[in-house]
């Protein structure tokens, strides 16, 4: 049972956060290992089985980037592992160049903005995500979710690098 | 008379649930602890004869052979210290290395540990005893504390642990009650506990932040409160971090102080129980109170000592700012803002410190929650999930493993598998390859924490898969699958996929944490990110770079022959660079270098593939024509 089965909801790209906390703690009631303490040994494991399940579920469709790429995958676009090299030539130009900038921003707010465009950019591609699943087009969407995970992992990379600097500053 | 209940299918409660053994929350803290219980939704602590609910957590083995709990414990240690052991949680699960680290906080002679485990013990009483045993002699007395105020047995229990306690520490709890003749029904994070008994106290709903500085381990969870749904978003801590820090830092001033005015101690055992047992009175006196001395008598030796509040802050500020970054980490994890926050509940007794209140309230801008007794909190959010979880409660409490687990893979780096924050109970796995052709075992090495790489992780369990089918170097599926179940506890599996060798393994902790706490793993892991993160890639390079050299080693003593000298020897020479650059530290060297050496190799593995397709197709003929010849 796929993930978005499994916690009843419709196989989209757009879920609306409070549906599925709601689908969530209601699976969860019924599932949780709490409620199967004074139960025999194997619906015990049962419960424990569903609610891992569950978690699982829940953790992969709450963040909307890993959803996308749960999505991806159901839909049968072929992702490389993750680090392994970029092989899309567009994307590789604009990280190095990104990496660059990164590179000779010496104060934390010219990180920081770098850190808030890479985020801006990443909002806006997930956004633009959704016509590319409704079209069914893989090979557009397999670059896109590329570029979001690079773009994320910019992000905490830029981040620790402020972080550092900070530390180095005091 | 009540209706007939009729419950959802699979929650309906065993026959004569109500008159099974009553089930207790307990709170086993490192000063003190509490026994509560909760009837239809409204939980108390059981109280002494004298109506104290708060147990010492002290232990005396007394020269009679009884073993003394509590207050009783308390009052041999003026006259036999080597007798009594207090704060023994803060040994729970660690090795006898960890505990040579702190062995200025905790006045015990250790036993080396031995075996497998390395599990400490304590020589007291002129016999060794682990922190186990010495754990289970408290929860007997709780649990005969509970009888008696009950008038009924009581073999079932909640027992609270710090959110941060790692996989050693929540086994070695679970042990310790077993010892004592008590059923766990579930190990609950204190934080969470606590916002329990605060939640359905106070009908709140939205997200909340749970402070806890107790004894010895400090935790911060951030929870969201949602119609009975308590849901733990995140959780950071310090399992090394508490008021007896506080009280440490008294007595060594005060020692300091004898020593400067020319008195010459032996700082012994007995010694430096004695000053923490002032520097602790003091410290509690400092609440109410701007200033306060004391008097330390030390072999006929006596001082007296002043300290005022300005003074005694100096001494902990450093440990509150900690407590403070360590929240802010956490929010950070979260993604909430502190303005988001409908408020933050205190817990622990070092609650109690002014300072403490006085810097939350400043870093998260409102004042905090202080209104249930800090001390009492977590026993009774304990009994309210004692009394969920016999007689069907409509709460539910989901909670989140605390630090992240993974694997050591090539070159030392840990793989995550289940990151920190995940709820639980969950079953996440990942696949992994051989990386040498014909490999035939591989190693497993599970380890906690959050930084890349294994050296700066805890290592939790080691062990071997074998039986793998001799295959070429990447064919290989082992799909390595960790469990962690409601209680926080893992185990790990292996299994080769295409062959359906399998090893499956609880996690039997080492107990060989450093003195380098899980806390400390986490709050480096913000301090390296990004050395880390350098050096992660510097490490994978390596490790491509070396599985490059070894497909080409393993192509050229096949079909070296393809080749002429000049080419071969061009090879050799961008193979011979590569070797240098993997040598160095510069992933970009290394990648140039590997790049090069494929580039150069790009003509042989044509070559190569050529001759593989001729051959594939000349060993049909071969082997059709000798069928013919059979047939």
């Amino acid at each position: 049972m796929d993930h978005f089965a499994r916690l009843g909801l419709p196989a989209a790209l757009d879920i609306e956060p409070a549906a599925l906390d709601r689908v969530y703690f209601a699976s969860q009631r019924k599932w949780h290992p709490d409620r199967f303490v004074s139960r025999p040994p194997e619906e015990r494991a049962k419960a424990s089985t569903e609610a891992a399940a569950l978690n699982d579920a829940y953790r992969t469709l709450k963040d909307p980037l890993s959803r996308a790429f749960y999505l991806a995958e159901l839909r049968g676009v072929e992702m490389p592992g993750d680090g392994k090299t970029i092989d899309d030539p567009d994307l590789l130009m604009e990280a190095m160049e990104a990496r660059e900038a990164l590179g000779d921003a010496d104060t934390p707010n010219a990180i920081e903005s770098l850190a808030a465009r890479a985020l801006r950019d990443k909002k806006a591609a997930l956004e633009g995500l959704a016509g590319l699943f409704l079209r069914d087009d893989r090979p557009a969407i397999r670059k896109a979710l590329l570029r979001l995970r690079y773009l994320d992992k910019f992000a905490d990379e830029a981040r620790a690098r402020r972080t550092n600097l900070e530390r180095d500053a005091t | 008379m009540s209706l007939l209940e009729i419950h959802e299918p699979g929650e309906t409660p065993l026959p004569h649930a109500g008159e099974a053994a009553l089930a207790v929350g307990i709170d086993l803290g490192t000063t003190n602890s509490v026994v509560a219980i909760a009837r239809e939704g409204v939980p108390a602590t059981l109280h002494d004869e004298a109506g104290h609910a708060l147990v010492p957590s002290i232990v005396a083995y007394a020269e009679d052979s009884r073993v003394l709990v509590g207050d009783e414990a308390r009052e041999l240690l003026a006259t036999e210290p080597t007798r009594v052991v207090s704060s023994i949680k803060r040994l729970m699960g660690r090795g006898s290395a960890d505990v040579r680290a702190v062995a200025g906080v905790l006045p015990y002679e250790i036993e080396p540990g031995s075996g497998e485990t390395d599990m400490v013990k304590l020589r007291i009483g002129g016999r060794a005893r682990s922190p186990v045993e010495i754990s289970a002699e408290i929860l007997k007395a709780l649990r005969a504390r509970a009888e008696a105020a009950l008038e009924k047995p009581v073999e079932r229990a909640v027992i609270t642990v710090p959110a941060y306690f790692d996989d050693a520490a929540r086994t070695a709890t679970r042990d310790a009650a077993r010892v004592a003749g008590l059923e766990v029904l579930r190990l609950v994070n204190e934080p969470t506990a606590a916002a329990l008994a605060y939640g359905l106290d106070k009908g709140s709903e939205g997200l909340y932040a749970v402070y806890d500085l107790g004894g010895g381990t400090f935790d911060f969870s951030l929870l969201r409160m949602d119609k009975g749904v308590f849901q733990v978003l995140a959780t950071g801590g310090d399992t090394a971090l508490g008021g007896d820090d506080f009280d440490r830092a008294i007595a060594e001033r005060m020692l300091a102080e004898r020593q400067r005015d020319g008195v010459i101690d032996r700082v012994d055992e007995t010694a430096i129980k004695r000053a923490l047992g002032l520097a602790r009175q003091m410290k509690e006196q400092l609440s109410p109170r701007d200033h306060t001395s004391g008097r330390l008598e030390l072999e006929g030796k006596p001082s007296f000592h002043a300290l005022t509040r300005p003074e005694f802050e100096a001494l902990i500020t450093a440990g509150v700012e900690r407590t403070l970054d360590i929240a802010r980490a956490v929010l950070v994890d979260a993604g909430v803002g502190a303005a988001e926050l409908q408020g933050i509940v205190m817990v622990g007794g070092s609650t109690r410190v002014p300072l403490v209140r006085q810097r939350v309230g400043e870093v998260f801008g409102k004042p905090p929650l202080t209104d249930i007794d800090p001390d009492e909190v977590v026993a009774l959010g304990a009994a309210l999930q004692a009394e969920s979880l016999t007689g069907g409660g409509d709460t539910l409490l989901i909670d989140v493993a605390p630090l992240s687990l993974g694997l050591e893979t090539m070159g030392g780096i840990v793989e995550k598998v289940v990151p920190r924050n995940t709820p639980i109970p969950v079953q996440l796995a990942q696949e992994f390859t051989t990386y040498q052709d014909g490999q035939t075992a591989m190693a497993i090495h599970v380890v906690q924490g959050e930084r890349e790489m294994v050296a700066d992780c805890r290592s939790l369990a080691r062990f071997e898969l074998q039986g793998i089918p001799p295959m070429t170097a990447g064919a290989a599926r082992i799909r390595v699958t960790f469990a962690v179940d409601a209680d926080g506890l893992l185990t790990v599996s292996a299994e080769e996929r295409t062959t359906g060798v399998a090893q499956r393994v609880e996690v039997i902790p080492s107990y060989g944490l450093s003195h380098d706490d899980m806390a400390e793993m986490l709050y480096d892991s913000l301090d390296h990110a990004e050395d880390d993160m350098v050096q992660r890639l510097l490490v994978e390079a390596r490790v491509e770079a070396r599985r490059g050299l070894l497909a080409l080693d393993a192509a050229l003593a096949k079909d070296g022959s393809l080749l002429s000298d000049a080419e071969r020897s061009a090879l050799d020479g961008a193979r011979s660079r590569l070797e240098t650059a993997i040598a160095g530290d510069s992933r970009d060297e290394i990648n140039a270098a590997a790049e090069a050496l494929e580039t150069l190799s790009k003509p042989f593995a044509e070559r190569r593939m050529d001759r593989g397709i001729r051959e594939a197709l000349a060993g049909v003929s071969v082997s059709d024509l000798e069928r013919r010849v059979g047939e």
